[in-house]
């Protein structure tokens, strides 16, 4: 019979996961059964990792922020990707956000905020947000965002704005129009298109609110 | 095709495990190569292999649908396939149901029945959704999952035509949810002729803490109908094998993911549940349900992961059934009645039964429902293919096999993203073992009829196309969000109404090339008139359905009767992430109609 060490095989199995693995000996199930220590993560911590890196960011107002610490915990927030001089989905997007940041009133800048990440970086400078904020109406709480380039297409990554055929993923007039919307504490994430009725997306991001408002976890 | 890389990474990992003295042989029966000498997992069937994919798009940084976890390795064929649980009724609820809505009580239903005092139930359950722990390998930790019952897939029910039926459905599910889920809920029958407020609406979710009580009359369409008055509905609309699972709007995946799944058996005086009486199907503990699902574990935690981000369909790398990663079922050598179900969540697969020891034999089997719906008559197949949500009943018959012979529940169809199959069939042995039957039971008494002599089942109701009201429904991709006619799913807009007792003739259009879709419409069966203009070309299409496979550039017309119940209902993409993000239209049944042909 095969004398396979343990070593080997997992050496094996890590590098190309498989997925059928028959044994021909109960005594070679009973040593080849893992003996691995399970990393015990808490689930916050893991999507942290997975989706938010703490990239220094740029608003509008020429802050500089921090993606997790600054814009995503302890929040409840709505994501979108835009690029200032996108002439067609863009516009009636954030015209659609600006009408959802009304309907949310006062929370705005409290508890929920909007961020708009640029998908062109180089062009979309601090001022030219701030002039495509202001030409939008754009109230308090919503921040339109820009960094280093490379770190901004990792984000369009890290947060699932990219297409499956390669084509469209790098054709800007076709980029993912989706609006994300979540609560970083409560693990709750959902996402709805860009130009759905606003006050459906309003509705949505009630369901992932803080129960009742009051921000702080049932037991 | 595997890249390069893919194929220097096999080819290493070949040599090292030959080196270790593994002959070819050897190394196929253990599933590690392909007979094309490819290792098994290669790309395009482990859906997600994290070391190739990484940074090449997606949510989660890859485009696999996995967010960047390979799962760790895991032994197949170590477990028995695991028997369901057959749901229990109670003697009475307290408090008792009621018609309206008992909110004082902590109902979180918010319509009354329609149906309570026509079809008065007759028999109660409860059933709990709340968070479990279950054990999918023994080579991975025990898992947190949501579930029925303290299961997943949670207890079967066991139903009866004209037994109408109670489900008190209570939510206990945690406000913490390990990562993903929304505990509020809303448990849709997946087939069932169900009063709207029964149906799970995708908008009629309840919070935790709560209850809801779903009625389900067991009732033929056509209950309702005067010519079917002598035998309460259409004969030719019996459904056999049905599913539960949650429909929470825009948490449909994540849910359904976690567990919240399990199967509805209806039985008649032709499909008994008794193998010496009726159609004489195999009955009892030859009648098994497997449901199937595929996911993503953690390497590090060893946790079932969900790809939060992903936009497109996820693609899991270990394929369960009935809870179990890659079970062994000691069947005896006779006839089985088996009942898939693919619950997702974005997966297509296309069943053949494998023999590794001799790939190039071919075994055929009978395929007697489709959808969950007798079929005319059996028909024989050597595969069947599920998109997401559909079901097929199956007959094999074990005492084909040598004593002994071990036979594979085998996915030849390759799929590399959330967008569909590739439209290959691999080789036998290349694709992806999901159960291996084991013939070592003895042998025992069979009473039932061999599916080769049966002649009929149901006739298929009749398709009049004389007074339809048309529409047509787009299925599309815009900016990356899914559109049903450039729509959104909208709790708030209904799309159109359907007059009760109508029939309509609607076309469902997929212009894409890229993406595949099953479409599923609630509440009535339809039945496919053409497919690209032309009768189905498979005779197991030829049938009663809820969900309908729209593949690349196809456009399929399918025709309904609306009886008995109004109300709200969906139609859908049951590739459960495009379903979350928006590809949903709801509709009415009313007592006055539309006639909007694109909705």
């Amino acid at each position: 019979m095969p004398n396979i060490t343990r070593r080997k095989s997992l050496a094996f199995l890590a590098s190309a996961p498989v997925a059928g693995w028959v044994l021909g000996k109960e005594s070679q199930a009973a040593a080849l059964a893992p003996e691995h220590q399970w990393k015990q993560v808490d689930p916050r911590e893991q999507i942290r990792q997975r989706y938010f890196p703490n990239v220094v960011l740029t608003t509008q107002d020429h802050k500089k922020v921090r993606l997790y610490d600054d814009l995503i915990k302890d929040k409840v927030v709505l994501i979108n990707f835009m690029y200032s001089s996108c002439s067609q989905l863009c516009p009636r997007v954030t015209q659609n956000l600006v009408k959802v940041q009304k309907l949310l009133g006062d929370r705005m800048d409290r508890d929920i905020f909007i961020y708009s990440f640029t998908l062109d970086p180089k062009h979309d400078t601090p001022k030219v947000l701030k002039d495509y904020a202001s030409m939008h109406h754009v109230g308090p709480g919503w921040s339109f965002l820009t960094g280093a380039a490379d770190e901004m297409e990792m984000l369009r990554r890290r947060l699932g704005f990219t297409d499956p055929d390669p084509e469209l993923d790098k054709d800007k007039e076709s980029h993912i129009g989706n609006v994300r919307y979540g609560n970083e504490p409560r693990q709750l994430w959902g996402a709805c298109p860009g130009m759905s009725h606003a006050e459906f997306i309003v509705e949505s991001l009630t369901w992932v609110d803080w129960p009742k408002g009051q921000r702080a976890l049932e037991p | 095709m595997p890249n390069k890389k893919d194929i220097d990474n096999a080819r290493k990992n070949r040599l090292e495990l030959i080196a270790a003295g593994l002959s070819r042989r050897e190394l196929f029966k253990m599933g590690l190569l392909t007979s094309a000498g490819y290792l098994v997992a290669k790309k395009g069937l482990s859906s997600r292999a994290w070391a190739y994919d990484h940074g090449k798009g997606g949510g989660g940084g890859d485009g696999g649908g996995g967010g960047g976890a390979a799962s760790p390795p895991t032994r197949g064929f170590v477990e028995p396939l695991r028997t369901l649980t057959v749901k229990q009724p109670v003697a009475s609820l307290n408090p008792a149901p009621t018609i309206q809505p008992n909110t004082a009580a902590g109902e979180g239903r918010t319509i009354a029945h329609q149906a309570f005092t026509k079809f008065p139930p007759q028999k109660f359950y409860q059933i709990t959704q709340s968070q479990i722990s279950a054990t999918v390998s023994p080579d991975l930790p025990t898992q947190t999952f949501w579930g029925f019952d303290g299961e997943t897939p949670g207890p079967v029910y066991h139903a009866k035509y004209g037994e109408p039926i109670l489900v008190r459905n209570v939510n206990n599910l945690p406000a913490n949810n390990g990562g993903f889920g929304n505990n509020t809920v809303s448990t849709h029958l997946h087939n069932g002729h169900t009063p709207s407020e029964s149906d799970g609406f995708p908008c009629f979710f309840f919070n935790s803490g709560h209850f809801y009580d779903h009625h389900y009359p067991n009732v033929l369409a056509g209950v309702t109908d005067p010519q079917f008055a002598a035998t309460n509905g259409d004969i030719r609309e019996s459904m056999s094998t049905l599913f539960y699972h949650d429909h929470r709007i825009d948490f449909t995946a994540q849910n359904v993911y976690k567990g919240l799944v399990g199967q509805y058996l209806l039985f008649n005086q032709f499909d008994t549940g008794d193998e010496t009486t009726g159609f004489r199907l195999p009955s009892g503990q030859f009648d098994v349900p497997m449901m199937f699902a595929d996911k993503v574990f953690d390497p590090n935690t060893g946790l079932a992961f969900f790809d939060l981000f992903n936009t497109d369909g996820i693609l899991g790398d270990r394929f369960l059934v009935n809870g179990k990663i890659q079970p062994f079922f000691q069947v005896a050598p006779r006839r089985y009645r088996l009942r898939w179900t693919n619950t997702g969540p974005s997966r297509w697969v296309q069943f053949f039964l494998t023999d590794p020891n001799n790939l190039s034999a071919t075994f055929p089997f009978f395929q007697i429902a489709n959808d969950g719906n007798l079929l005319p008559k059996p028909v024989q197949v050597t595969s069947v293919e599920l998109g997401v949500a559909e079901r097929a009943d199956v007959i094999i018959d074990f005492s084909k096999f040598r004593p002994g012979q071990s036979i594979m529940l085998e996915n030849r169809l390759e799929q590399q993203d959330g967008r569909g199959p590739t439209g290959n069939v691999l080789a036998a042995g290349q694709g992806n073992n999901y159960l291996r039957f084991d013939v070592v039971l003895p042998a025992v008494a069979d009473n039932s009829q061999d599916p080769a002599t049966i002649t009929k089942f149901y006739d298929l109701p009749t398709i009049d196309l004389s007074n339809v009201v048309r529409r047509t429904f787009q299925f599309e991709r815009g900016n990356g969000q899914w559109q049903v006619n450039g729509q959104f799913a909208d709790c708030n807009t209904n799309r159109f109404t359907v007059k009760q007792g109508s029939t309509e003739l609607w076309t469902l259009v997929n212009s894409s090339g890229g993406w595949m879709h099953p479409i599923h419409i609630h509440f009535e069966e339809h039945q496919i008139v053409s497919r690209n203009g032309a009768p189905p070309p498979l005779a197991v299409e030829r049938s009663r359905k809820d969900v309908v496979e729209l593949h690349h550039n196809e456009t399929v017309q399918i025709f309904f009767r609306f009886r008995d119940f109004t109300g709200r209902y969906p139609l859908h993409c049951h590739n459960v992430v495009h379903e979350d993000h928006a590809m949903m239209a709801l509709w009415t049944i009313g007592q006055t109609g539309d006639t909007n042909p694109n909705p």
